[in-house]
């Protein structure tokens, strides 16, 4: 690198830290203060987090300090543990929050950066809207200037109306103009997006809500009334910032209560990091890969020192660090200006932050909150299935009437039940769970990588899936192939997608295969139970997988017709030989040129019958041709050697072109003819193009490469074949 | 051999496996003698297409899989033929507990066979363990001698390495390219062994075949079972394991993968 590089480097890093520094603040004080914890302690998660992970993290562009999902079991650990004494509960807090670095530290060493893999993708989601609606309704109180006010879900809910009225009767001046500097900072929060102002976007949105707040605060100094906002309304920071470390308080370490605020706040720090990361290295302009163990052990070290200095643990968090990558962060540095920053603002800035009322940061949470279960999020998961909506309702209730412990367990447990309902067959997780069901190697042929899965692939094993397809490198291709596999869920798919945006981003391609037939075979008499139920579950639009949406690409850049189902094809491979044992089950994914001449199709064919059968599925391409030729089968590995049964019909040898002669097989009826159809240019053009199975039939050929579906780009490499095919022997 | 639907097609396998091998065939009836099963036997002998080689018909009663051992080493046999059962509507192939104990403990190589056939199926293909192991030679040999003798066309020799056999961990671009690169070094060092193997086996046999090399890191056993399937190999062949117990069949590994689970013929060789 060179010097003016770095130095360009580092000043977006510092530009971009800065940034990021004026969102962390109000957000750090308001997530303290939602958790039960002092203002101060989200802006020592914040620095202490930012300097640490900034040095030993495995990410490049992500931003660290207190998270929104922790809210919520943080301050049910104050609660719980204090008893009712919240000064009390903060210390025992801090114990747990020490705890829970070190497991984190545990995991990160024990490589367990995958955890959040292990839970369904909707379960997950349903538990973070179950925070969000508490904390919107929580923070929704103190944004009307009511600290009172505790209790479940439900009742905060149930009590909106009687708290407004409550504002309307019985509110102070000074209560008055609390809620609404918190009604017009929400109003900021809300409307920030939709204003399409240069000025105004110069500021991110929480600082306009502190500068509301501050400039509220110096109207009335200037005015000489004083601020009418009570002082238990206020932020309260310590008047000393730089002493008094609290003492956390270890003594609860035998009780299970504890333990289970420990275990709580670990599984959801660790999720919420592993998403944040995932989601912002698809972010990264560089295209880097996290190490997300190193990140772990990194955010776990910084916790336990957050811990004992008196703050919260310490996660990666999406928003700020969409903002930092927004803003030309480039690596671990813009992380930790936004620390610096933020320690230098609250030192030198604390008399003013002492001026912002709590109503204005619980807006900012309010709106956090709500983002985390927008209707957005319902609508989604109505559209990706009944069912899937079944399990996010089951988990986000359950999540908000128990704890989130209980709620994501009752999360998993729903999910499978649904698995084992729509599957009609428990046997199938039963006898099948442990055993290894992937298999994956370089293809010798096109050097593509090869990944087949058997049996099902759900939440439940998705880890076995995803080690193996971590370890091929982002710019080869690979080949996802489902057709051995009964059963593929939500969370697999939605990884999957993932891993195709990774490659594509690095320049190689990951594509499924093998999938299209579940949906469309409900007619299998053994595929239906296993098969259909994948026809709801589908997450890329119009019941259609991704590649088929790509084969209609494919066809409509061609100007040719695709449709995903055909009907009455049966006798198609009746006319060739070689086929005239083969009973066709159906045929799909249909792509036809003009005047149907040429046409490419996915193939679903059995051999034998009853126990001898074979099920086969592959990519034909028939080429329909003008000119009479040879009867004929043109081979590589003789995969077509069934033809030398039939009579008449052998091997062909060409004393001319002995090469070819030798690394090939052609065979025939008719030698003469067929000698002299492969003259020079045929012969360097089959040669070329040897990975193909060819049949000719004497009006048309049936071209073959895999036995297996082709990928969309093996489709279009096909096609271009037979047009190239037609064009030789036509003319 | 048992009176089941599928007898026909058990002894009609046999007896073609007879003839291509030159070899003379003993079928084994655990059970009573009668007159009307040795009726039955004769006439679905009589329907075999084409000459029917030397066979005996062994008539005795017991314990199948006591009765079956006594008859490998007392009739000297060279390869015992064992039909596995299809799970009913499940399209899956396991070993009932008698063939199991067969394949652990016969003395001689075993044919296991899931899809016994009336009409001659084609042997297209086949695939063979490579794995760095005494008796592997012996398996690759026999793989060699079988399949030319069925009229095959490819042999694939699976080499399986095992994942922990790279011992950089993939965290990172860096880890992972580190780890693509030692993979295939990995790879050259084992293709030299197997060539090396190769080049003991007669020309002739060598050259019927089209004999393609692959290797797989993966699970042992488990991988090269999944390979046959995806590449609709006919025939596997495979080492005996050196020993197996219950601990096996409790932490299954290896060829324990491949008998819970047929994926298509296989040849166990001792």
């Amino acid at each position: 690198m060179s010097k003016s590089s770095i130095s360009s480097g580092l000043r977006s890093n510092v530009f971009a830290g800065f940034v990021v520094s004026l969102i962390a603040m109000p957000l750090a004080l308001g997530l303290a203060i939602a958790s039960g914890f002092p203002p101060i302690a989200g802006i020592i998660a914040s620095v202490v987090g930012g300097v640490m992970v900034a040095v030993l993290g495995g990410s490049y562009v992500t931003i660290t300090g207190p998270g929104n999902g922790l809210v919520v079991v943080l301050l049910g650990a104050v609660t719980v543990l204090g008893e009712g004494d919240m000064q009390a509960g903060y210390l025992y807090a801090l114990a747990a929050v020490i705890l829970s670095g070190v497991l984190l530290l545990l995991f990160g060493f024990l490589r367990f950066g995958s955890l959040s893999d292990f839970f369904p993708a909707t379960a997950i989601q349903g538990m973070l809207s179950a925070i969000g609606i508490t904390i919107l309704l929580k923070q929704l109180y103190v944004m009307f200037g009511d600290l009172e006010t505790k209790g479940a879900a439900l009742e905060l809910l149930l009590g909106v109306p009687a708290l407004i009225q409550t504002l309307f009767t019985d509110g102070s001046t000074g209560q008055w103009y609390a809620a609404g500097i918190g009604v017009v900072s929400l109003l900021i929060m809300v409307f920030y997006s939709k204003i399409r102002s240069r000025f105004f976007h110069l500021v991110p949105a929480p600082m306009w809500v502190v500068l509301l707040a501050l400039g509220f605060d110096a109207y009335f100094s200037f005015v000489g009334v004083g601020n009418p906002i009570s002082k238990s309304l206020l932020i309260l920071l310590p008047e000393n910032l730089l002493g008094g470390v609290p003492t956390p308080n270890f003594s609860k370490l035998n009780q299970p209560v504890f333990w289970g605020v420990v275990v709580s706040i670990t599984l959801i720090s660790s999720i919420e990091s592993l998403l944040s990361i995932k989601a912002v290295d698809k972010l990264d302009p560089q295209k880097r890969r996290s190490n997300t163990n190193k990140d772990m052990k990194a955010l776990g070290l910084a916790t336990i020192v957050s811990g004992f200095l008196g703050g919260m643990n310490v996660v990666t968090v999406i928003a700020r660090s969409s903002v930092n990558v927004n803003n030309q962060a480039s690596n671990r540095s813009a992380n930790f200006f936004h620390a610096a920053f933020l320690f230098v603002m609250v030192l030198v800035f604390q008399d003013q932050l002492r001026r912002i009322p709590l109503t204005s940061l619980a807006a900012i949470l309010v709106y956090t909150g709500y983002k985390l279960a927008a209707p957005a999020i319902f609508v989604r998961m109505y559209q990706i299935g009944k069912e899937q909506l079944l399990v996010f309702l089951t988990t986000l209730i359950s999540t908000l009437l128990t704890d989130l412990i209980t709620g994501i367990l009752i999360g998993l447990l729903t999910t499978f039940v649904v698995h084992v309902l729509l599957n009609k067959a428990f046997w199938l997780f039963s006898r099948n769970l442990l055993k290894p069901n992937v298999l994956m190697y370089k293809e010798n042929e096109t050097q593509n990588y090869y990944v087949g899965i058997i049996h099902f692939c759900t939440f439940l094993n998705f880890y076995k899936l995803k080690s193996k397809l971590d370890k091929i490198p982002q710019d080869e291709r690979a080949v996802v192939d489902f057709s051995l596999c009964s059963f593929v869920d939500h969370t697999v798919q939605e990884s999957l997608q993932n891993y195709e945006e990774l490659f594509e981003r690095k320049g190689g391609a990951l594509e499924i295969i093998g999938l299209d037939i579940h949906a469309a075979d409900s007619g299998h008499p053994f595929a239906v139970r296993t098969l259909r139920p994948i026809k709801k579950l589908r997450v890329f639009g119009g019941g259609r997988t991704k590649r088929q949406l790509q084969l209609e690409a494919l066809a409509h850049e061609k100007g040719w017709s695709y449709s995903e189902a055909t009907k009455s094809q049966k006798r198609m491979l009746r006319d060739h030989p070689v086929y005239q044992t083969t009973s066709v089950e159906r045929v799909y994914n249909l792509i036809e040129g003009p005047k149907k001449r040429l046409s490419l199709c996915d193939i679903h064919y059995s051999e034998g019958a009853f126990i001898a059968k074979e099920n086969i599925q592959t990519t034909l391409l028939r080429v329909q041709l003008d000119k009479e030729i040879p009867v004929f089968s043109f081979d590589r590995e003789l995969l077509l050697e069934k033809l030398s049964h039939l009579a008449g019909i052998h091997d062909i040898d060409f004393p001319k072109y002995p090469e070819f002669s030798r690394d090939f097989y052609v065979q025939g009826n008719d030698p003469k003819k067929i000698r002299a159809f492969f003259d020079d240019k045929m012969v360097s053009f089959f040669s070329a193009y040897g990975f193909y199975h060819i049949m000719s039939n004497g009006k048309e050929l049936l071209v073959r490469q895999f036995l297996r579906p082709a990928t969309p780009a093996e489709a279009a490499a096909m096609i271009e074949f037979g047009l190239a095919l037609k064009e030789k022997i036509d003319g | 051999m048992a009176f089941s639907p599928n007898i026909q097609a058990n002894v009609f396998e046999a007896l073609r496996m007879s003839k291509m091998f030159n070899a003379s065939l003993v079928m084994v009836h655990v059970g009573e003698k009668t007159n009307k099963k040795e009726a039955a036997l004769d006439k679905i002998i009589s329907n075999f297409d084409g000459a029917i080689p030397d066979y005996r018909v062994l008539w005795k009663a017991g314990n199948p899989a006591e009765v079956l051992l006594g008859a490998c080493s007392g009739e000297n046999a060279d390869l015992l033929i064992l039909g596995a059962i299809k799970r009913e509507g499940l399209l899956k192939y396991y070993l009932g507990s008698v063939a199991r104990k067969l394949t652990r403990k016969a003395p001689c190589d075993v044919l296991l066979l899931i899809k016994p056939s009336v009409d001659r199926v084609a042997c297209s293909s086949g695939v063979v363990n490579g794995l760095a192991h005494p008796k592997t030679e012996e398996a690759i040999d026999r793989a060699f001698y079988v399949l030319s003798s069925l009229g095959a066309q490819k042999l694939t020799i699976v080499e399986e390495i095992p994942e922990d056999s790279v011992a950089i961990k993939v965290d990172d671009d860096r880890s992972l390219r580190k780890s693509t690169i030692a993979k295939e070094r990995i790879k050259l060092r084992e293709n030299s062994r197997v060539q090396g193997l190769l080049s003991h086996i007669p020309k002739s046999i060598k050259e019927n075949l089209e004999v393609v090399v692959q290797p797989i890191f993966g699970r042992r056993g488990y991988s090269i079972g999944h390979y046959a399937r995806v590449a609709r190999a006919d025939l596997l062949v495979m080492n005996a394991p050196s020993k197996l117990t219950l601990w096996d069949r409790l932490f299954p590994h290896d060829l324990e993968y491949i008998l819970s689970d047929l994926p298509t013929d296989v040849l166990i060789v001792r």
